[in-house]
C-alpha cells in the first residue's frame, strides 16, 4: 500500500462530491482523507484527497477522475508538498495534570481554545505525523472528543496548479 | 442567433430538432407530460410509443448501433426513469451514444419523497458518461446541446438529462445556438506523432503480429482505414464480440472472434503472438481469460480514445490516445515509409496460423434428439439474408452462435449486448435498428428466455409498421446457464428449464403469442422447413414475423475457455484440446 496526495480542480456543480467520492468507491480505491473548498478562481473548487493504493493503479485513479466531465485537472503532489491537518481535541484535565497538558501544547505549538475546570479544547495544525505524535502524548490524560479536517496540501514554490486554467 | 419565447417543454423539442434528432423512443407520464404536448406537433421528430421504458432504451441503442448516430429515449420520473436503468447501463458498457431524457417532479418537491420521485441522476451516476439535473428552463438549450456533444464525441456513451416539471412549464427567452462550456471535457483525437512512429517501428520489427480489433473500430467508423492498414501489414486479424464486422469475415486475414467462445486460431493466435496491435479493444476478461497468462510473449501497441483503457488491464509498450479514424491513417502512412517497396515477411507466422485454421474450423454436431441444430438454423439465416442485413442478438448460447456462424462483412450489421450481457436486448434493439435503417432486413435472433423479457415491443413494431423478423432459437431452456450446469455442476439443472419446447408444457406458445401481437408466427421443427420459413419471413413486410425454431437443448457452444483459466486451456470441443504445432 502506498499513499498519494491528489489535488483535483473541479467545476463547482451540484453533486460533484458524490461523483468523485462514488468513483473512488466503485473502482475500489480507498480514500484516507478528503477536503473540499473553493479555490482562488470563481466557480472552481479544489479537492484534496489522500488515497491508498497498491503500487501501479494510481494511474487508473487519476485517469478515471480525469474522465469526469466536471473535473478540470488532477495533479499528484509530490511527498515534499506542504501538507496540513487541522484538529480539535478535547482532553480531560484536572489541577494535577493541567500544567503537563499545557506544556505539551507549547512544545507542539498547538493552541488552547477553551478551558473549563475538567477539560480543555486544543487546536493543532501540522502534518499528519506531527498530529499523530501529539495525540499519543495526550492519550494518557484521556481524550474525550476529537475532530479532524482532511489533509490540505499545496505544492511548494511559485507555481500553481491553476496556471493555464482560464479565470 | 434566434430568440423566441418558449416553454421549457417546447425548448426541449426545439433543441432536439435543431440538433438533428429525428426519432425518440419513449412513454409518457405525469412529470414529462408538458414535453409530450409540443412533441405532438413536431414535424421533424417521430416519436415511437413503446410498451416498456427498457424497450425505449434498447431501441435507442439499436438505432444508434445500426446507424452510428445518437439514440434518444424519453421517460417520466420515478418508475419510468428506473425502467431505463438497464438500458443505460448496457449503453455504458458498450459505449453507445445514448441520450436519455427523464421528467422529474417539481423542483420544490425534490427531496420530499413526492409521488413518483426518484433520484435518477444519483441512481445512474455510475452508469452514465455524464448527467444533468435541470431546474431552470433557461438552461435547457445549453444542457441538451452539451448532453448530445458528450454522448457522441470522444468515447461515446449514455448521458442522462433529468428535467423538473416546473422547468418544462416555465416560459423563457429561447436563444439558439447556446453557449456550451465544458472546460473539463477535451477528448484527445489526434495522436502523438512520436508514438505513432514508435508503433510503426514496433510493428515493422514484429515477426508474429496480430490485430486485436475491438468495438472501438465500429464506434469510430474506422473499418475502411483498418482494412488498408491490415492489408499493408498482412498480419492476422481477430475481431472481438463487439467488433464482428469491423473487418470482413470473408477476408483471408480474418481468424474470427477471440475469447471465451472464440475460434481456436483467434485464441491461440493471440496467445502466441509477439505483438498485439490493439485497436479500440479493452482486454475484457471474456477475451483474455486469466489476464496474467494472456499473450505472455507479446508486446502491446494500444490505441484507444479513452486514456483510462490504456494500461488498465495490460501494460502498453506503445500507448496511443486518439480517434482510430485519425490514428490508423497516420500509422499506415508511417508504416509505408518504413516498408518502402518491401512487404512484411510473415511466412512462418502464417504457416502456423494456417495449420490452426485448417485443423480447427468452427463446426458443430447434429443433435442426437432429432431436434433442429441451432447452429445450422442461425447459419442459414445469415446465408439467406446476406451481409447487408442487420442481426441483433439476445444473450446466451444463441448470441455466441450468431457471432460465430453468421458471416459479417460490414460494421454496424451485428448488434449485441457485449459488456453487460443484457437479456432482453434483442427485440427492442432490432426495432430501433429497423427504424434507423428501414431499407435493411433486420433480424432479432433471440433465445426463448431473452424473448420473454422484452417481447412486448413486438406490439410497438406491429402498430408502427416496423417489420422486424424474430428468430427464437427455442431450446426450452436458459441454455447458456444450462451449458455451465452440464459442464461444471454435474448436470444438475437447477432452474433452467423454461418449458417452451414442443414436448413440454409449451407455455407460452410463441406462435400464438405472435398472432396475438399482430405478427406472423411460424413454427419450424424439421430441417427441410428451415429455408422456406426464413424466406417467408424475409418476404413478409406487412407485419413483423416470429419464427419459433424448435432446437435441441443439448447443443453446446464450442470452442470454450472456462471462466478464469488461461486461454492456453481452450477446448475445441468437450475434452478436446487443440494441438499447437510447437507442442507436437
Ligand atoms: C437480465 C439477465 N438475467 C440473467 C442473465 C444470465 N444469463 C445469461 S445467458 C442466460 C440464458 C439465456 O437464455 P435464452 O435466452 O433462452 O438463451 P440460450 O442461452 O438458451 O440461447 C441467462 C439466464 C443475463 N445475462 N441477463
Ligand atoms: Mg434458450
Amino acid at each position: 500500500m502506498s499513499k498519494h496526495v491528489l489535488s483535483i480542480l473541479v467545476e463547482d456543480k451540484p453533486g460533484l462530491l458524490t461523483r468523485v467520492a462514488g468513483l473512488f468507491a466503485r473502482r475500489g480505491f480507498n480514500i484516507e482523507s478528503l477536503a473540499v473548498g473553493t479555490s482562488e478562481i470563481e466557480g472552481l473548487s479544489r479537492i484534496t484527497v489522500v488515497v491508498a493504493v497498491e503500487g501501479a493503479p494510481l494511474e487508473q485513479v487519476t485517469k478515471q477522475i480525469n474522465k469526469l466531465i466536471n473535473v478540470i485537472k488532477v495533479v499528484e503532489l509530490d511527498p515534499e508538498a506542504v501538507q496540513r491537518d487541522h484538529m480539535l481535541i478535547k482532553v480531560k484535565t484536572d489541577a494535577a495534570t493541567r500544567s503537563q497538558v499545557l506544556e505539551a501544547v507549547t512544545l507542539f505549538r498547538a493552541r488552547v481554545i477553551d478551558v473549563v475546570s475538567d477539560a480543555v479544547i486544543i487546536e493543532i495544525t501540522g502534518d499528519t505525523s506531527k498530529c499523530a505524535a501529539f495525540i499519543k502524548i495526550l492519550e494518557p490524560y484521556g481524550i474525550k472528543e476529537m475532530v479532524q479536517s482532511g489533509v490540505l496540501a499545496m505544492g511548494r514554490g511559485s507555481k500553481s496548479i491553476t496556471e493555464k486554467v482560464s479565470k | 442567433m434566434s430568440k423566441e419565447v418558449l416553454t421549457g417543454a417546447q425548448a426541449i423539442i426545439r433543441s432536439l430538432e435543431l440538433l438533428g434528432v429525428d426519432t425518440i423512443f419513449g412513454l409518457p407520464g405525469g412529470a414529462i407530460l408538458p414535453t409530450y404536448d409540443p412533441l405532438m406537433d413536431s414535424k421533424k421528430i417521430r416519436h415511437i410509443l413503446v410498451r416498456h421504458e427498457q424497450g425505449a432504451g434498447h431501441a435507442a441503442e439499436g438505432y444508434a448501433s445500426a446507424s452510428g448516430r445518437l439514440g434518444v429515449c424519453l421517460a417520466t420520473s420515478g418508475p419510468g426513469a428506473t425502467n431505463l436503468v438497464t438500458a443505460i447501463a448496457d449503453a455504458h458498457m458498450d459505449s453507445v451514444p445514448l441520450l436519455a431524457i427523464t421528467g422529474q417532479v417539481g423542483s420544490k418537491l425534490i427531496g420530499t419523497d413526492a409521488f413518483q420521485e426518484a433520484d435518477i441522476v444519483g441512481i445512474t451516476m455510475p452508469i452514465t458518461k455524464h448527467s444533468f439535473l435541470v431546474t431552470d428552463a433557461n438552461d435547457i438549450p445549453e444542457v441538451i446541446s452539451a448532453a448530445v456533444l458528450i454522448a457522441t464525441t470522444g468515447r461515446p456513451g449514455p448521458v442522462l438529462v433529468d428535467i423538473t416539471k416546473d422547468a418544462q412549464n416555465q416560459k423563457f427567452d429561447f436563444v439558439w445556438p447556446p453557449k456550451v462550456e465544458l472546460p473539463g471535457y477535451k477528448p484527445v483525437t489526434k495522436p502523438h506523432g512520436k508514438q505513432v512512429q514508435a508503433a510503426a517501428e514496433m510493428i515493422s520489427k514484429s515477426s508474429k503480429p496480430i490485430f486485436y480489433v475491438g468495438g472501438g473500430i465500429v464506434r469510430a467508423g474506422a473499418a475502411k482505414e483498418l482494412l488498408e492498414l491490415a492489408e499493408l501489414v498482412g498480419a492476422p486479424v481477430v475481431t472481438t464480440l463487439m467488433a464482428r464486422g469491423a473487418f470482413p469475415d470473408s477476408h483471408k486475414q480474418n481468424l474470427g472472434m477471440p475469447g471465451m467462445h472464440g475460434t481456436v486460431p483467434a485464441v491461440i493466435g493471440l496467445q502466441r503472438s509477439d505483438l498485439l496491435i490493439t485497436l479500440g479493444a479493452r482486454f475484457d476478461d471474456r477475451v483474455t481469460g486469466d489476464a496474467k497468462s494472456f499473450a505472455p510473449d507479446a508486446k502491446v501497441v494500444h490505441v484507444d480514445i479513452d486514456p483510462a483503457e490504456i494500461g488498465k488491464i495490460r501494460h502498453a509498450d506503445v500507448p496511443i490516445v486518439g480517434d482510430l479514424k485519425e490514428v490508423i491513417p497516420e500509422l499506415t502512412a508511417e508504416l509505408k515509409k518504413i516498408y518502402g517497396t518491401k512487404t512484411h515477411d510473415l511466412t512462418d507466422w502464417w504457416s502456423a496460423m494456417n495449420h490452426l485454421v485448417e485443423h480447427y474450423p468452427l463446426g458443430h454436431d447434429a443433435p442426437e434428439d432429432g431436434k433442429l441444430s441451432p447452429q445450422a438454423v442461425i447459419k442459414r439465416i445469415g446465408e439467406l439474408s446476406g451481409p447487408e442485413a442487420i442481426f441483433a442478438a439476445g444473450v446466451g448460447q444463441h448470441q455466441m452462435w450468431s457471432a460465430q456462424f453468421i458471416k459479417y462483412e460490414r460494421p454496424n450489421a451485428w448488434l449485441n449486448s457485449g459488456g453487460a450481457g443484457t437479456m432482453g436486448y434483442s427485440v427492442p434493439a432490432a426495432m430501433g435498428a429497423k427504424v434507423a435503417q428501414p431499407d435493411r432486413l433486420v433480424w432479432s435472433i433471440d433465445g426463448d428466455g431473452c424473448f420473454q423479457m422484452t417481447n412486448q415491443e413486438l406490439v410497438t413494431c406491429a402498430i408502427n409498421n416496423i417489420p422486424i423478423k424474430v428468430a427464437i432459437i427455442n431450446n426450452s431452456s436458459l441454455g447458456m446457464v444450462r451449458q455451465w450446469q452440464t459442464l461444471f455442476y454435474d448436470k444438475r439443472y437447477s432452474n433452467t428449464d423454461l418449458h417452451t419446447g414442443t414436448d413440454s408444457l409449451m407455455i407460452p406458445d410463441f406462435v400464438k403469442l405472435a398472432d396475438a401481437y399482430g405478427c406472423l408466427g411460424i413454427r419450424v421443427e424439421k430441417e427441410e422447413e428451415i429455408d422456406a420459413a426464413i424466406k417467408l419471413a424475409i418476404e413478409t413486410n406487412d407485419r413483423p414475423v416470429v419464427i419459433d425454431f424448435i432446437v435441441s437443448r443439448d447443443a453446446m457452444v464450442w470452442p470454450m475457455v472456462a471462466a478464469g483459466v488461461s486461454n492456453d486451456e481452450v477446448k475445441y470441443a468437450r475434452d478436446a484440446a487443440p494441438v499447437w504445432e510447437g507442442e507436437e
